[in-house]
């Protein structure tokens, strides 16, 4: 790691106001990439700027549609919170799927957003949830928030603040790992939100990072059986390809794992 | 915890500073005035340095010193050597090149060290590393060792032509040929044994310290055998005298043959150290370790198998291609010759057996022993053709094996092995019985309605252990003896310390060892304590690899302890004025048989030390030493059965059953013996399912880290079911035949004949990745895929 510069933010302000002092300065939130990327010396920012303590930025509240959780809500948080898994127990779950203990308590559901790894679980949540991914500056739905791999509708200086969900009638996620690094390889999440719409999100596997699959969501309003998306192939030519899974087999597991979920969500 | 003889389950007494953080590792050791070592590495497979610019670096802030690879040549430093000599078959010497510490001309691995920055602190090391500036030509790469002997192919060093070290042989091709001629069947099989890195959670390190006052150097550094390692360094790199040179390995975590060997950096610590004339630290970060740690395996082979119209064994006839790297380490001659093509008969009658092994360069790591080395690779090849063949013929394949299992001790293969006894039909019924065989098809009805793909796979695997007797390898090519020292100091007031030259770097000597004196004299475990791992302290020893700790290194504890043993009679006779040949040790006192004369051991110990009153002739003191040969190598044996469970539309195998019967001889401690089962195991379904080194065609290597090298983890294995035959090795002077390596040797077969009885296909290259055995079962069984 090249020397940096750590300072924490007291609010959104003062958040701001420390990244536009530095020379290149970054928002850290949680740190269980961007830390790891500084010590390979991958990444060389001049000024890390915590933002997981801004207050903004904490609680969990639960209303009778919607699920809200703040940016800096670490994933153990989320795995463990009674009201989350009473609301939405397929998210709850999910998160007590990421990463390791350690990462757990110290990733933030603010910062995996703000990443947008391919392989990141809770993109799939919040485009099969419709979720609104709140900042600084305004708010995006999920549909409109993810743009590309590690690529979102963040500017520079702006800063999740909290993360809206619908609660779903049913919900479930479907997770299949790299055996290596545990992250999705390809995982389904496949909701029905409360006004009858299915989604099927899919992480891990799509060369632009989390996309829905329409073809999936349109025979599930017919049909909300497995069966329905079983049949349902998608693009290869869409599919990320690396030594652990070609285009070609993560689009086969799309249909067997889209199949899985509708079968766990009942 | 009292008097824990042989065979106790004694809790590893050493456990409680390693899961404590207590432990002192090589990292942990600081010295006044130390440096920190960093190594530029090639980022390339193969290139000319056609120019290197330090000037920048070495006056960048902190900097003490910037050596190249000429500084090291210049100071005199030898080039590494490969420490056992083998013969093409027509003759000629292996066609080794020189092995440079840093080759000051040419790269021919990605992480080769091209330059060593000494600084104050680490940071400041790697800063000025990234200063050097180095103009790189890059050369093509060889990275597909299988093709290395193909015309045109990239070549690796100029004194081996087509990129061929050695064409080795072993066994009577005409005689092995004639039986192939005379033979109702014959079943081939291709293998590719794949590729591993080591993976020990301790990191290589080395703290090199050179003392100008008393020209004098210590080396702490992550070693499976010190001494081995200050022989070389001081006889062959000629970096310090071996009297001037004290070599420690203090706590060392996990080896698994990758640190038997002596790596060009600690090499370049010592010689750094003597320059800057202050202590110097390395310690590997990971990207390092994955990058030059000598890797594992990596063979492809053709093998077919002879049989007669009763499915009886003709003849075997191995073809390898044994990918080196691109240099040769310390005995990466011998892991895929000696230690490959002398267990190719298995546990089985084979009459005939010939194996060609062309051993050749590559622009990857050097490859060399790792767990098992050379014997999961022959165990791979012999269980797979069996199972193979019996599916192909239509027989059951525990019937082809009980055909053919050898009955008769002690035996001679046609591959130089004699093996002493054993009852192979034995462990494999016991292992049937403890899978429940019987109800198998009644497993595989409820995976099959579960929609699982259920498959059941067997290996019945030998292996030699020890590496010993020093006269046979030595005949064989081998460099050094390979015996093993022992010394039993009987303290004054009782208590004893044993001095091995054995060492521990997870395999629970400090508790093991002690049961051995503890069952000899009836003294309590605690009053016993094991000195391993400093030159300074331990006459000398060979170290631990090859699972020969329990019948090498306890062994010379035994032979030493059969001199104390005499000498306290003798003493104690002497004393109660009895014939010493009447002289009995029970828990911890000396008796005359048949009275109630006694003595305790510490009246004994402290009249050898006062000398008041000794027989005629007899020195002070109770101490006595050992250097114990063996007589033939050890063959532990054993019967695994592995049933795998598959999710046709994933790919993914889980293991349902895994049973593992092992044939160790005496056992000193189940519990300590279980545990390195239990490890064997994982690192065996772990090259099985899991693990698989990965280079590009341009030579990077693509597993470079835990993201993509898949190491197995508590969750990807089973509870493994253990039992036992305990057939004492009539060769060994406690009956031990070893076990450190048995699991990995064994499981790989078992993992994937089972995977291959579920597809229904042979068809399937390790590690059976979710991927592959996805696309093995769609050819197989389109219908299933389809699902």
């Amino acid at each position: 790691m090249y020397a940096t510069n750590y300072a924490k933010a007291t609010s959104l302000e003062d958040a701001v106001a420390k990244l536009q002092a530095a020379e290149d300065g970054k928002f850290l939130g949680g740190g269980q990439t961007l830390i790891a990327t500084m010590k390979q010396r991958l990444a060389a920012p001049s000024d890390v700027i915590d933002v997981t303590k801004i207050p903004e930025l904490k609680g969990i509240t639960v209303d009778a549609d919607t699920v809200t959780i703040g940016a800096a809500t670490i994933h153990s948080e989320v795995a463990s919170s009674k009201e989350i898994a009473a609301a939405i127990p397929a998210l709850s779950g999910l998160a007590g799927t990421i990463g390791d203990p350690a990462v757990r308590n110290m990733g933030t559901m603010g910062g995996v957003l703000a990443n947008n790894d391919p392989a990141a679980d809770y993109p799939a949540a919040a485009m099969a949830l419709d979720a609104v991914i709140h900042t600084s500056k305004g708010s995006y739905p999920a549909t409109e928030y993810f743009t590309g791999m590690f690529e979102t509708a963040l500017d520079d200086d702006e800063i999740i603040t909290k993360i809206t969900y619908q609660i779903p009638l049913k919900a479930a996620y479907e997770k299949f790992r790299n055996p290596a690094s545990r992250y999705s390889l390809c995982s389904v999440f496949v909701a029905v939100l409360k006004n009858g719409e299915p989604r099927v999100a899919v992480t891990g596997s799509g060369n632009d990072g989390v996309f829905r699959v329409g073809a999936m969501e349109e025979a599930l309003k017919s049909n909300f059986a497995p069966e329905a998306v079983t049949g349902i192939a998608v693009d290869p030519e869409t599919m990320l390809a690396d030594i652990h899974g070609s285009a070609e087999y993560r689009a086969h597991l799309v249909s067997v794992l889209a199949g899985r979920a509708v079968a766990k969500a009942g | 915890m009292g008097v824990q003889g042989i065979g106790a389950r004694l809790v590893r007494k050493e456990d409680q500073r390693f899961i404590t953080g207590s432990g002192r590792y090589t990292d942990d050791i600081s010295e006044r005035h130390m440096t920190t070592a960093v190594f530029l590495r090639s980022p390339h497979a193969h290139a000319k340095i056609a120019s290197m610019d330090i000037a920048a670096a070495k006056t960048m802030p902190g900097v003490i010193a910037v050596i190249t690879g000429q500084d090291i040549i210049d100071g005199g430093i030898g080039d590494l050597i490969c420490g056992w000599m083998i013969h093409s078959k027509d003759g000629s010497p292996m066609k080794m090149s020189p092995y440079k510490v840093m080759d000051p001309d040419t790269v021919r691995y990605v992480g080769q060290p091209v330059a060593m920055v000494v600084a104050e602190t680490k940071a400041q090391a790697v800063d000025a590393a990234e200063a050097i500036e180095i103009d790189y030509q890059t050369l093509p790469a060889l990275t597909d060792f299988a093709h290395a002997m193909d015309e045109g192919a990239p070549q690796v060093h100029e004194v081996a032509p087509n990129n061929l070290i050695c064409d080795w042989q072993l066994g009577d091709e005409a005689a092995t040929d004639a039986a192939f001629a005379s033979a109702a069947h014959v079943v081939e099989v291709d293998i590719r044994n794949n590729r591993l890195v080591p993976s020990a959670i301790e990191p290589r390190a080395a703290v090199a310290s050179y003392n100008a006052a008393e020209d004098h150097y210590t080396l702490y550094t992550t070693s499976q055998n010190p001494h081995v390692a200050r022989l070389v360094l001081s006889a062959f790199y000629n970096v310090a005298p071996e009297h001037k040179l004290r070599v420690v390995a203090p706590d060392v975590g996990g080896g698994f043959g990758s640190k038997i060997y002596i790596y060009p950096e600690e090499i370049a610590c010592l010689f750094a150290s003597r320059t800057v004339k202050r202590p110097v630290k390395w310690t590997a970060d990971r990207s390092e370790s994955f990058m030059t740690d000598a890797h594992g395996r990596d063979h492809v082979t053709k093998a077919k198998l002879a049989l007669d119209a009763d499915y009886k064994f003709l003849g075997l006839k191995v073809d390898t291609i044994a990918n080196i790297g691109a240099y040769m380490s310390l005995f990466s001659s011998a892991t895929p010759t000696y230690l490959y093509a002398t267990l190719l008969s298995g546990q089985y009658n084979l009459p005939n057996i010939y194996a060609n092994v062309k051993l050749v360069y590559s622009h990857t790591t050097p490859v060399d022993a790792y767990r098992g080395a050379g014997r999961p690779e022959a165990t791979f090849v012999v269980e797979r053709i069996v199972e193979v063949t019996a599916r192909k013929l239509g027989i059951s394949p525990v019937e082809l094996r009980r055909r053919n299992f050898i009955t008769a001790f002690p035996h001679q293969t046609p591959v130089l092995m004699n093996y002493d006894p054993s009852d192979f039909p034995g462990l494999l019924t016991k292992a049937l019985e403890v899978i429940d065989y019987d109800n198998y098809p009644a497993r595989k009805a409820q995976s099959e309605a579960d929609g699982k793909l259920r498959g059941i796979g067997f290996s019945c695997y030998i292996e030699a252990c020890g590496i010993a007797p020093s006269q046979a390898v030595g005949s064989l090519g081998a460099g050094v003896g390979l015996w093993e020292s022992a010394e039993i100091r009987v303290n004054p007031v009782g208590t004893i310390e044993i001095l091995t030259g054995s060492h521990s770097h997870g395999q629970g000597h400090e508790t093991t060892f002690t049961q051995v004196v503890a069952e000899r004299f009836g003294i309590p475990n605690e009053n016993i304590q094991i000195v391993h791992g400093d030159t300074d302290k331990v006459q000398f020893g060979m170290g631990t690899y090859g699972s020969r700790s329990g019948p090498v290194g306890m062994g010379a504890i035994a032979k030493a302890l059969d001199k104390v043993e005499k000498k306290a009679k003798l003493l104690a006779g002497h004393l109660m004025e009895a014939d010493p040949d009447d002289i009995v040790i029970e828990n911890g006192e000396l008796k005359v048989a048949g009275t109630d004369k006694k003595l305790a051991w510490h009246e004994v110990s402290l009249a050898a030390y006062v000398a008041h009153n000794l027989p005629e002739g007899m020195e002070p003191g109770l101490t006595e030493k050992s250097f114990y040969d063996p007589a033939n190598f050890t063959f532990p044996a054993g019967a695994f059965i592995c049933e795998v469970e598959i999710d046709p539309g994933t790919g993914v195998t889980r293991i349902a059953n895994f049973v593992a019967v092992d044939d160790f001889g005496v056992i000193i401690n189940p519990l300590v013996v279980e545990g390195q089962v239990h490890g064997g195991l994982a690192q065996g379904i772990g090259q099985a399912l899991l693990e698989g080194c990965v280079y590009d065609d341009a030579g990077q290597l693509i597993t470079a880290s835990y993201m993509d090298y898949c190491v197995p983890r508590a969750d990807d294995l089973p509870s493994f079911a253990l039992d036992h035959l305990e057939i004492a090795n009539p060769s060994n002077p406690l009956g031990i035949k070893g076990c450190g390596e048995a699991g990995a040797i064994g499981a790989p077969p078992a993992v994937i004949n089972a995977i291959t009885d579920a597809l229904g296909t042979e068809n399937i290259i390790m590690p059976a990745t979710p991927e592959k055995v996805w696309r093995a079962a769609q050819a197989a069984r389109p219908q299933l895929a389809a699902e």
